[in-house]
């Protein structure tokens, strides 16, 4: 009979091999049920490390989707401060138009003015009517549909027609029903709805219209508008000029609007009006929540992190001290601790592994699915959860290192106990 | 050739000191077989662990081929439990979930046996425990007496200079312990050096040699004359 005698600091090969072979049968031998609540378990704390992040760049990330579809496009270029409208427009719409990467362009006319309800039904002159301020837009519908989509946002009635001289569309933010706000600073419409006939007055003209359209589409900045034909519009602020307020420009697939940006500000138009691209033009509470929201995930993150190392941590270590005595037999025969080490942590990085991949697969096939059917309904956009590969993987690698260390450290812990006294179970 | 130097280990348990060796000392000549019996509590277990590099003793020495294990660091002393020595305990100390031949393998590939080598090598031992048929099944599929010859064989499986046993037959039926025994007497025929610890007198016969232990003192050391 072979045997191999005398080896005085063992190959680390060997304690690996025998640490794999032992860590094998443990976890093909151990009971299933274990096995699979301990995955479960970490399989949840996974999800749970990327899921509130998730949720809340989710709720930012889709409201400035919404913002760069329905308001700015991808490119916006707008009045310069103190001017009242984009100087030189036609020239400037001219020189949008003329960008090799434009798919469409909508401009807009806008200026602020009052929406006044109910004024007929008044009895005596005390009664207040309703009303609410706000800007007003005169669009092309037909071309501001084809840039942002607007006629998919009506949520009652119907979408205005090009010649629709007698009718608006009044946004969401304007109706109690919808925005149930009403401050002295902030009033809306209580009592009037579609088809309702209401004042509507710009630059000290009043005119009558009817309500065609509610809009509601999450963005503040259209849903706190009322939207006429821009011929409407022009004949109230008495603007007989072609000068518009806003110039959206939507760009063909896999443009960079930053591109756009430059050719257009190196064509002269920041001469005429802001240039910016979609991103320059959010809103900056956006930009303040982003980062907030940015923050708060990390720490929910990190928090995540610790419970998924203590539950790593304890799991090993039940498994480690439930074995004890097992644990004493082995180096009571001679098998160094290193082996015994290296196949808890292989256990421990087998269950933190397997977790990792069903929760990936959880997360990228049901969950994510999920909110993108079913949105989470924030005032400001609809939530959905925003992951990325990358996101998830780099986590994925956190919670794999740290169930290395929470692995080790408990069978380490166990291991170091007497030898005797693990084996007599004392 | 073991020597067994004034031994002695006191054990603390709050204020009050047990001492469990009382200065032993004797010697194992190398093939021999030898039985460490006496009443419960009289401490054979207690003999066994420190010749067998399982504890450290208060005070005295311990050679095995010259090499006083008492001095030995911990990583020195598993060396030699893995290379020199065998254990057979009394309640088996399989692993769970290991079959009887993964069992008897687990010692021989730290020892740096290529894995088809071990399993050889175990398969060989247990077919001379007489389990040629019982390879792959579990400890729990297994009956006491098989148990314990499938520790039989992962102590004799790397062929150690001693095996050391404590009371390898406290948990087996009479039919079974016999057949236990008849594996250590064969061994002993082939010239395997045996210290067996067991409180019946009737297995304690069988030995070469037998030592009875009172309060922790050697109380008779006599050779069998069969
Ligand atoms: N770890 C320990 N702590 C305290 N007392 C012990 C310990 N181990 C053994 N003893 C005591 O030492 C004596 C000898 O024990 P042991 O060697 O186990 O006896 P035997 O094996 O002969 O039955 C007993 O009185 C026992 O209670
Ligand atoms: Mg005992």
């Amino acid at each position: 009979m072979t045997i191999i005698k005398k080896v005085n600091k063992p190959p680390l090969i060997i304690p690996l091999r025998l640490g794999f072979f032992l860590a094998k049968r443990q976890i093909i031998r151990g009971n299933i049920w274990t096995t699979i609540l301990i995955i479960m378990v970490m399989s949840l704390t996974f999800i749970n490390l990327i899921f509130i992040g998730g949720i809340l760049t989710g709720i930012i990330e889709s409201s400035s989707v919404s913002n760069r579809q329905l308001y700015s496009g991808d490119v916006i270029i707008s009045a310069l401060s103190k001017k009242p409208y984009i100087e030189n427009s036609p020239a400037v719409i001219s020189m949008v138009k003329a960008l090799p990467w434009t798919e469409a362009v909508s401009y807009r006319f806008v200026s602020s003015g009052v929406i006044e309800a109910n004024y007929k039904n008044k009895t005596d002159l005390s009664e207040l009517s309703e009303e609410a301020g706000g800007l007003v837009a005169g669009i092309d519908p037909e071309v501001e549909d084809a840039v942002t989509g607007l006629a998919g946002k009506i949520i009652e009635g119907k979408y205005l027609d090009s010649d629709d001289t007698e009718f608006i569309l009044v946004g969401a933010d304007k109706f109690f029903k919808y925005t149930p706000i009403d401050t002295p600073s902030m009033q809306n419409l209580k009592n009037t709805g579609v088809g309702d006939k209401v004042r509507v007055s710009v630059a000290g003209r009043t005119k009558e219209f009817t309500i065609k359209g509610i809009v509601r589409s999450k963005v503040g900045e259209v849903d706190n508008r009322i939207f006429m034909i821009s011929s409407s519009l022009r004949d109230m602020a008495g603007r007989s000029d072609n000068s518009v307020n806003e110039i959206i420009l939507k760009l063909k697939d896999g443009a960079d609007p930053a591109v756009a940006q430059s050719a257009l500000l190196a064509a002269g138009a920041g001469k005429w009006g802001k240039v910016q691209t979609w991103e320059e033009s959010q809103p900056k509470f956006l930009k303040d929540i982003k980062g907030t929201f940015t923050i708060l995930g990390d720490i929910v993150g990190s928090i995540g992190l610790v419970v998924a190392s203590i539950t790593i941590f304890i799991v090993i270590f039940i498994n480690a001290i439930t074995r004890r005595k097992f644990i004493g037999i082995m180096k009571g025969i001679g098998i160094n601790s290193f082996a015994i080490e290296f196949s808890y942590v292989l256990q421990s990085l087998f269950y933190a592994g397997i977790g990792t991949a069903v929760g990936l697969s959880i997360l990228f096939f049901a969950l994510v699915p999920y909110f993108v059917s079913h949105p989470v309904n924030f005032p400001f956009s609809d939530g959905v959860l925003a992951v990325t590969w990358k996101g998830a993987l780099i986590r994925a690698a956190f919670l794999m290192t740290a169930s290395l260390i929470a692995g080790y450290i408990p069978a380490k812990l166990v291991i170091r106990q007497n030898t005797l006294d693990a084996i007599l179970g004392r | 050739m073991i020597i067994v130097e004034n031994l002695v280990k006191k054990f603390k348990t709050g204020d009050s000191e047990l001492i469990a060796l009382k200065g032993v000392s004797f010697k194992v000549a190398e093939g021999q077989f030898l039985a460490i019996t006496g009443k419960s509590g009289s401490g054979k277990s207690t003999l066994l662990y420190q010749m067998g590099a399982l504890d450290f003793p208060t005070n005295g020495s311990v050679y095995i081929d010259g090499k006083d294990i008492v001095k030995m660091g911990n990583r020195e002393r598993t060396e030699l439990r893995l290379m020199e020595l065998g254990y057979v305990f009394q309640d088996y100390a399989l692993l769970p979930e290991l079959t009887a031949v993964e069992n008897v393998m687990a010692p021989l590939m730290m020892q740096g046996a290529p894995k088809k080598q071990a399993r050889m090598i175990s398969e060989e031992s247990l077919r001379k425990v007489g389990l040629e048929h019982k390879l792959y099944n579990k400890p729990s599929q297994l009956s006491g007496g098989e148990q314990q010859r499938v520790s039989i064989a992962r102590a004799i499986g790397h062929n150690p200079k001693i095996i050391f046993a404590d009371e390898p037959t406290a948990n087996l039926d009479s039919e079974t312990s016999k057949i236990v025994l008849d594996i250590f007497l064969g061994l002993h025929k082939k010239g395997q050096t045996i210290v067996m610890v067991t409180h019946e007198s009737e297995y304690a016969v069988l030995a070469e040699r037998i030592i009875r232990l009172s309060d922790g003192e050697i109380i008779s050391d006599e050779k069998n004359k069969q």
